[in-house]
């Protein structure tokens, strides 16, 4: 090869692949973009889970108020890490909190669950063929949804909710949509 | 005490590193015999301390002692011992360990088996290979301990993934390290070489060995994993371009090149900058395929647990060993100036052809590999990059080096004659269009592809086959045939084997990608599904049990015209404490084609099961083409020309991996 300079060829090369490399390591590639954002609520209706009273949850359930919908199972290790914080939200009264018993093979289990851990749902769907999880685009557990007055859907948040989350993202928005709510007066239509 | 121990002899083996990193360099630089003396007896220590530690780690596990960190994470008393061992290296601080735990046998073996190297050229090659260790105990011990306590120590770990607890899965890192760990040694001589200034026959024919011996392993590693894929996951398949995959497979593609480069260098004198570029390359690609895995920045099912610190330190290692070795090439490759030339139809020039095709698919694959990535940091979205992009790109790419595989070994050095070559391959070409039209005929559906591979593969097999008579004279000249193939040195026998080895690997693929069929249903016991003309009967499913699972065992009877040809028993097992079920298909393996049946989840109450049938055509000739290849590479080994000085690699090899 007489040409120097072609010898630095495969350098060039790497060092624009170290940049990507490097602008990488700032991206997470876990963090698919919410398709829902925006849009309202998909349809569904729950039947209620055994020990719960006859009242299920349905989609028609979230207007009115700013609401969480967090996605949980029994067999879900990192629910039983958020569980403690959602109680704790309760407690406060921050925000009603449903619930969706995501894939429990054995009816009794999401019960059991809620009875040893505690229950800090408002109301609870049982969703054992994924019918709703799907609809909402869910691709683990647990997974929480920001739904507002109008039913439609504001943020979601994948992983447990902790102290961080709730502080720096899903407060702040909840006031925000309240004060909004409260300022358009509950009007209906498209946002 | 152990694990404090296998904490100390790593952070001393660090100071051996740096020892051996420096002072062999600069002696070799200076000319100062003490201090290139040094680089033996500090590869040798270093070597001892590294397997004291993987010892003690290994130990750790073999007991079970829960109040280190690692064995909590990854062991239970529940499973059985060759899972307590293999789930040393079943993590990524283990797997790291296990890491450099090679990079200092080779360098050991270097050290011990090198006696006919140059002390200068020794001496630089000791301490290139320890600067890459240097990097790796730093990334140890400040991000990734594998010694690191726990407190209080749980009564029981966590168990090591079940997908993991498989004896085929057992023994693939060791063997994918050796290999893609291995081509650190060339990596090293290349380095030793720009240093030095000089690439010559000599380099090359140390150089080869190594080369070979790593490639050996990483083909034999790349296949086991296919292998259990197959086996173990449940849908027949056996390769998806996953980003891990891709990380073992494009060391392998540059691998290749750089054992086909490096003859022309020791034959001919020739493609120096080639072969050199490839040594380098071929490792790179092993370093980038460790960050990827690690670093979380792409996904991937088989990705270790992923923290952003890591991905900063291996990047800053990477920058550093590859940028710093191209940098040093640009540099001083010119002055490697080679003395034969050649016509563009030569062996040498089929060769370049050969360095350009493997160069260009690891491109490609690579550019699929790391596109999502590239899109996602321009802003562009999110995307995924799966097997209809590599299917596309790649096989096209194959598709003139297999041609001309059958080509290269009838050229001539310096000057072919490709119009006598294409004449002595006239029955190869006819056989392979008959093999085109006959499987066109046969299965009209399919993709073009599939047919395309069986009319190549069977192109290059009598192709090879028809070298290899040529050579022996075995059709002008039959009386003497049997004395040629007798003396025919173990090397051009590596060759053939290597190639034809390929072509079986070749037919496997296109027939399992091509025609698998597939039928997925509920079945009551006693129902019967007509499948690729076998006729599958589900015999009920039991429950079953094993050290750590509970399984549902299926069972199946398959009959080809009304003869009972197999019994398949197919699992699907719940282990409690990983929390994850597994699926092990029931296999039955013929020549033409494997039985394949899964058994799933319960449908009703009836008894009745949802199950997966598969035929699929040829897969075992995949895995015997492979081993074909192997050994054909490990006959090459064995011939005394192609080494000088050359330990048994293999021997060494695998029994510290398997006695560790």
């Amino acid at each position: 090869m007489n040409n120097r300079w072609l010898y630095t060829i495969p350098l060039a090369i790497f060092c624009v692949l170290g940049i990507y490399l490097g602008i990488g390591l700032t991206l997470d590639p876990k963090q698919l973009p919410n398709m829902l954002d925006g849009q309202p609520v998909p349809a569904f209706d729950l039947p209620p889970i055994k020990d719960r009273g006859a009242k299920g949850f349905a989609s028609t359930d979230l207007e009115g108020d700013v609401t969480l919908v967090n996605i949980f199972g029994s067999w879900c290790v990192a629910c039983r890490t958020e569980h403690p914080y959602l109680m704790k939200l309760k407690e406060q009264g921050a925000v009603p909190i449903h619930g969706i018993d995501w894939r429990e093979e054995d009816p009794d289990a999401g019960p059991r669950w809620l009875k040893r851990f505690g229950d800090p749902y408002t109301l609870v769907g049982d969703d054992p063929r994924s019918k709703a999880a799907i609809a909402f685009g869910v691709t683990g557990a647990p997974e929480t949804f920001l739904v507002d007055q109008k039913g439609v859907i504001r943020y979601k948040h994948i992983g447990p909710v902790n102290d961080e989350v709730w502080k720096e993202v899903l407060q702040p928005l909840i006031q925000q949509l309240r004060r909004n709510g409260s300022q358009t007066g509950g009007q209906k239509g498209g946002s | 005490m152990t694990a404090e121990l296998g904490h100390f002899t790593l952070i001393l083996a660090l100071c051996v590193a740096l020892v051996q990193a420096v002072f062999p360099l600069v002696g070799a630089a200076r000319d100062n015999e003490v201090w290139m003396g040094l680089a033996r007896p500090t590869a040798m220590f270093q070597f001892l301390l590294v397997a004291i530690s993987f010892g003690c780690l290994t130990h750790l596990y073999v007991t079970s002692d829960f109040s280190v960190l690692n064995v909590a994470s990854n062991s239970n008393t529940a499973m059985p011992m060759l899972y307590k061992i293999s789930g040393v290296w079943g993590n990524h601080e283990g797997s790291l360990l296990l890491w450099v735990l090679i990079l200092a046998i080779f360098g050991a073996a270097v050290a011990a088996f090198g006696r006919n190297l140059p002390p200068a050229l020794r001496a630089r090659v000791l301490s290139v290979q320890s600067m890459i260790a240097v990097g790796f105990y730093l990334f140890m011990l400040f991000t990734s301990n594998p010694f690191e306590r726990l407190f209080p120590a749980p009564i029981n770990g966590r168990e090591l993934n079940p997908l993991l607890q498989d004896p085929g899965l057992a023994f693939h890192p060791p063997m994918l390290y050796l290999g893609y760990v291995g081509f650190s040694m060339a990596f090293s001589f290349a380095i030793a070489a720009l240093i030095e200034g000089r690439v010559d026959a000599a380099w090359a024919r140390w150089v080869r060995p190594w080369t070979m011996a790593a490639w050996c392993f990483l083909t034999g590693g790349i296949t086991l994993g296919s292998w259990w894929a197959y086996y173990e996951l449940g849908w027949g398949g056996w390769w998806y371009w996953d980003p891990v995959e891709n990380a073992s497979f494009m060391p392998w593609l540059a691998g290749t090149a750089l054992l086909h480069s490096a003859t022309v260098v020791e034959k001919r004198d020739s493609l120096k900058g080639w072969t050199v570029l490839l040594a380098i390359i071929t490792f790179s690609l092993s370093l980038l395929g460790t960050f990827l895995v690690r670093s979380g920045v792409l996904t991937s099912v088989h990705a270790f647990a992923t923290d952003p610190t890591r991905g900063v330190f291996i990047l800053m290692l990477l920058i550093v060993v590859i940028g710093g070795s191209l940098a040093l090439y640009a540099f001083r490759a010119p002055k490697l100036v080679s003395s034969g030339l050649f016509q563009p139809i030569s062996r040498e020039g089929a060769l370049l052809f050969n360095n350009l095709v493997m160069t260009t698919a690891a491109a490609a694959v690579l550019l699929g590999t790391l596109y999502p990535l590239f899109l996602d940091a321009i802003g562009g979205g999110k995307v995924s990059v799966g097997p209809p992009f590599f299917n596309a790109v790649f096989i096209p790419i194959m598709i003139p080096m297999i041609a001309a595989m059958a080509f290269g070994p009838l050229l001539n050095w310096k000057r072919g004659d490709l119009v006598a070559a294409f004449g002595q391959l006239k029955l190869a070409a006819i056989l392979g269009l008959v093999a085109l039209a006959a499987t066109y005929m046969w299965q009209t559906d399919g993709p073009i592809f599939a047919t395309l591979g069986m009319g190549l593969a069977v192109w290059l097999a009598v192709g090879t086959l028809t070298e290899l008579a040529g050579r022996a004279r075995l059709f002008s000249a039959p009386a003497g045939a049997w004395g040629r193939f007798r003396r025919m040195p173990r090397a051009s026998w590596g060759m053939v084997l290597g190639h034809f080895g390929l072509a079986l690997a070749i037919a496997g693929m296109a027939g399992a990608g091509g025609w698998t069929k597939e039928s997925i249903q509920t079945m009551h016991p006693g129902e019967k599904v007509e499948l690729a003309g076998y006729e599958f009967t589900f015999d009920g499913a039991s429950e079953g049990q094993g050290p750590n699972y509970t399984a549902i065992v299926g069972k199946f009877t398959v009959r080809k015209g009304g003869d009972e040809i197999a019994k398949l028993v197919a699992e699907k097992r719940n282990y409690p404490i990983g929390g994850m079920p597994t699926t092990e298909a029931g296999i039955e393996t013929r020549l033409a084609g494997d039985l394949y049946a899964v058994i799933g989840d319960p449908e009703g109450e009836d008894g009745a099961y949802v199950t997966r049938l598969y035929f699929n055509p040829l897969v075992v000739w995949m895995w015997i083409g492979a081993m074909v290849m192997v050994f054909g590479g490990v006959l090459s080994l064995t011939d005394r020309r192609y080494r000088v000085g050359a330990p048994k690699r293999s021997r060494a090899g695998a029994a510290v991996a398997a006695g560790a």
